[in-house]
Formats: structure tokens, C-alpha cells, sequence
């Protein structure tokens, strides 16, 4: 018997390594639900998963969507641009709304960092963050941890580099976060107007150079600039962000023989990365792709146990 | 039951598979998780020394599958089902440790169906306790045991638990 401790998940913050592995565990055994004929398991029938995407998505959207199908859960889709959360609905009434539906999973994603937050406070609903403005992406980086320990059987002591926009960056946060507590090297490095020095407290070492963050890497991890997030000029332009911080073949040299490359997606060819290392041998980012249906199905099929509902905690 | 018990219960089991399904029937022995695994393990090698050619095994993992994953509370440890042959228009043996209310060999008939369509399933239990709640029987028993309510049956394998014995322990 397993489970984990919240009925929430809002965070890589609030895991522990225990739960971490255990996610990954389920996700390995139910990655060869999508390699079977019939692609389906009866797990979650009779659930109820809303969707609720405030924030654009098409990746994570269709990912979450195809995890909870491929566990029979019947699905309900909101997206902001249809919802009555353009008719200046606030989030709590959208909330309390949905939760009168009964379902038992809220999957939201949020330009607002704390939003999943509010809504597990609100919901007796798992509530499962899909990104929240620039704070978390926890599911993400479970399926990242899930790609890099199928390539390179372990975790613990690898170097692994997040390079590129880091302080508009979710996914650089949650992966900070997740490889650091499973003992990993990690490494941010960017321009320093996109790295917060606060990653140091988060467990990573800052760099503004990036061939010292590829030097001896196992794991180079390359995001993308986030221009909807920025209002004011964090960089000169594009072509000298290629320049400074795009990963070319040359530069992966650096790297260890073996080193991986991933991407979260979406990518910019030829602003941080170069198609012949995005197309190239060790590139994973479409392994990425499918693992993160394998990761979300582990999350619900854990989350669904209910282990924490606590109705005393709930505020009404 | 002790070792040689088992031994002996497992040795019948294959004499009886051996006698049912004639020496050219293609079939296989997929074990359910966890002990039914090694039973089929055991049942195969037995096999095999008789029918004097390889029999394939399959591991099933029943999880996903089960019909009280909506009322137990945690979650019950998912592993890998490892099927490495094709399922489709064989047969197939299911070998199971203890047959109980049947339950767990309606999920584990599911989960057959969802990976092809065999052409007839058996089922080979080491135990046959009783007390079925399901309209399921057994093809080959090990051994029929008249069990009490308040009874559980517990086949301890070398493999998993460190020794080998068949023990009936009373519920508080």
C-alpha cells in the first residue's frame, strides 16, 4: 500500500523524496498502458476530472486530458476564453462552482502563483497544480525526473544544467526544486537579468556563463525566453541571446559524450536552441512528451485514494 | 503445508495440466502478483522437465484492475505487468496462490482481455479456500481447505517471505 500525504498536489515543495519516487515507481509501471492494445484501465471509473485552464495550454491540456482518459475518468474541459472567468467571475466563485459539480480532481492552471492554493483550501477535489504563474510546475518536473532517470538509471549525482529564461520559469523552479532533494548538481544559468539569486536558496549553483553551466553536464535542460511574461527589456534581442546562451553542437561538446538534452517545450529554434541539437541523437524532448502522460496517470491513480481529505480543514 | 507439501501440490497441478490440455495445446502460464508469480515459475519448470520443451511465463499485475480501488484508502502498489508473447488465440493458464472470493481473478480476467484475446483462460490455484463470492472456479487446486469467516489463508514462499508454508491464521 502506498499513498501520498496531501490530497493536493500544489508543489515539488510539499513532496518528500518517499512520495517523489513512489510517483515515479507508478508512472514506470503505467507507461505500458499506452504501448497495449487497448490503451485503457478501469482504475478511475465513475471519477470526475475538471480541467480548468485559466492560462493558455495546448502540451499540458491534451497530456492531463489523455492521462485521465486512459483511467476511464470522465473529464469536463473549462479554458478561460469560454468560461465565465472572462465575465469577471472571481477565482473562489469559479471555485466553489465547480465544486458543486462533485468532482474529484480539479486540474488548474493559473497566470496567478497561489491559485491552486486557494482552490485546495476551498475544495474537498484533489486539486493538482498544472502550472501556476511563475511558481510551480510540479508535473513537469516528475516527468523530467521520469525521462532522466530512464536514460541514465539514476538521479543522485548527475549534473544537470536549466538554462535560459529561469526567473519567469516554473519548470526551472519545480525541476530545481525535485533534483535537488533526489541529490543532483544542479545548475541555473542565464542572463543575470533572468536568474533570481534566490535559486541559491532553492539548493542550485548560479551561473551567467553557460559553458561552465554545459562543462561536465549530464543533463542539459534549455528553456525557453517567456516574452508574455516580460514587460520590460531583460535582453538586448534575440540574436544576441542566440548568440550568448543558444545551445549549438559546438557547445554541447562541453558536455558529457553521453549528455542528454530536453526541452519542456515550446521550443525556439534558434533562439535557445539550434534544430540540429533539438532534432539531434540526444535530444529527448518527444521521450518527454510521452512520459508526461505516464507521470500525470501516476499522479491521479495516487491522488485518488483521498488520503487527505481532511473536511474540518476545508473553509466554507 | 510445509515445503515438500507445496512441492507436491504444485507437482500434481502440473500432472493434471499436462493430462487437460493435450501435450500439442500451445498454452502459456501467466502468474498473477505477487506469489502467483513464482508459482507459475515453479509450475513451468516443472513443466517443462515433463514436456520437454520451453513454456512461456507472463507476470500480471491486477491492480488497475481491482473493484474496491474506489474504497480502499491508500492506493494499493502498482508494478509492471510483463507479458512478452502474444496472448492472442492461446491458451492461457492463470496461477494464482489462494482462491478466495474470486475477485481478484475476475480483475485479473480484465486485464487479459485488454492485452488480446486468448483462446481459452484456465486458472491454477496452489489453495482453494472457499467461500467465493463470484461465480469463478479453479481448473487445478493445489489443495482445498475448509476455512472459517474470520480465517485467512497465507501461502509463505521462499521468494517472497524467506520460508515455505501454507498456514491459516485466525482474524482477531
Amino acid at each position: 500500500m502506498a499513498s501520498l500525504r496531501s490530497k493536493d498536489l500544489l508543489g515539488i515543495a510539499q513532496l518528500s523524496v518517499e512520495e517523489i519516487e513512489l510517483i515515479l515507481n507508478t508512472a514506470d509501471a503505467l507507461k505500458q498502458v499506452a504501448e497495449r492494445p487497448v490503451k485503457k484501465v478501469p482504475a478511475l471509473r465513475g471519477k470526475t476530472a475538471i480541467n480548468l485552464f485559466v492560462e493558455p495550454s495546448t502540451r499540458t491540456r491534451s497530456s492531463f486530458e489523455l492521462a485521465e482518459k486512459r483511467l476511464s475518468a470522465d473529464i469536463l474541459n473549462f479554458a478561460a476564453s469560454t468560461s465565465s472567468l472572462t465575465k469577471g467571475e472571481s477565482l473562489m466563485d469559479t471555485a466553489r462552482n465547480l465544486e458543486s459539480m462533485a468532482p474529484d480532481f480539479i486540474v488548474i492552471r493559473h497566470s496567478a502563483a497561489g491559485a491552486p492554493h486557494l482552490l485546495s483550501r476551498v475544495c474537498r477535489s484533489s486539486v493538482i497544480n498544472a502550472g501556476d504563474g511563475m511558481h510551480e510546475h510540479p508535473t513537469q518536473a516528475l516527468l523530467d525526473a521520469l525521462t532522466v532517470r530512464e536514460k541514465k538509471k539514476r538521479i543522485e549525482g548527475l549534473k544537470i544544467a536549466i538554462i535560459g529564461d529561469i526567473a519567469h520559469s516554473r519548470v526551472a523552479r519545480s525541476g530545481t526544486l525535485l533534483f535537488h532533494k533526489m541529490g543532483a548538481d544542479v545548475w541555473v544559468c542565464g542572463p543575470p537579468t533572468l536568474v533570481p539569486w534566490e535559486y541559491h536558496r532553492l539548493g542550485a549553483k548560479i551561473t551567467y556563463g553557460i559553458d561552465e553551466a554545459l562543462r561536465g553536464a549530464d543533463v542539459v535542460m534549455m528553456l525557453r525566453i517567456q516574452h508574455e511574461r516580460q514587460n520590460e527589456a531583460f535582453l538586448p534581442s534575440t540574436r544576441e541571446y542566440f548568440n550568448l546562451y543558444g545551445l549549438t553542437r559546438e557547445r554541447m561538446r562541453l558536455a558529457k559524450p553521453d549528455a542528454i538534452i530536453m526541452h519542456p517545450g515550446p521550443m525556439n529554434r534558434g533562439v535557445e536552441i539550434e534544430s540540429e541539437v533539438a532534432d539531434g541523437p540526444a535530444s529527448v524532448i518527444l521521450e518527454q512528451v510521452s512520459n508526461g502522460v505516464a507521470a500525470r496517470m501516476a499522479v491521479l491513480y495516487l491522488l485518488s485514494g483521498g488520503a487527505g481529505l481532511k473536511p474540518e480543514k476545508l473553509r466554507r | 503445508m510445509d515445503s515438500a507439501g507445496i512441492d507436491l501440490a504444485l507437482a500434481r497441478m502440473a500432472a493434471q495440466i499436462v493430462e487437460k490440455l493435450t501435450p500439442a495445446e500451445d498454452f502459456a502460464l501467466i502468474g498473477i502478483r505477487r506469489r502467483g508469480v513464482h508459482l507459475a515459475e515453479r509450475l513451468g519448470r516443472k513443466l517443462e522437465a515433463v514436456l520437454r520443451r520451453p513454456v512461456q511465463r507472463g507476470i500480471l499485475d491486477i491492480t488497475l484492475y481491482r473493484d474496491d480501488l474506489t474504497t480502499v484508502g491508500n492506493r494499493p502498489l502498482l508494478r509492471e505487468t510483463l507479458i512478452d508473447f502474444d496472448i492472442n488465440g492461446r491458451t492461457v493458464v492463470l496461477v494464482d496462490d489462494v482462491l478466495f472470493t474470486g475477485r481478484t481473478v475476475r480483475a485479473a480476467l480484465d486485464g487479459l482481455m485488454d492485452l488480446g484475446r486468448p483462446k481459452r483462460v484456465q486458472l491454477a490455484v496452489l489453495v482453494d479456500r472457499g467461500r467465493r463470492e463470484l461465480p469463478i472456479q479453479a481448473d487445478y487446486v493445489g489443495k482445498y481447505v475448509e476455512t472459517g469467516e474470520r480465517e485467512m489463508v497465507e501461502v509463505r514462499l521462499s521468494e517472497e517471505d524467506g520460508e515455505e508454508r501454507v498456514v491459516i491464521v485466525k482474524m482477531p
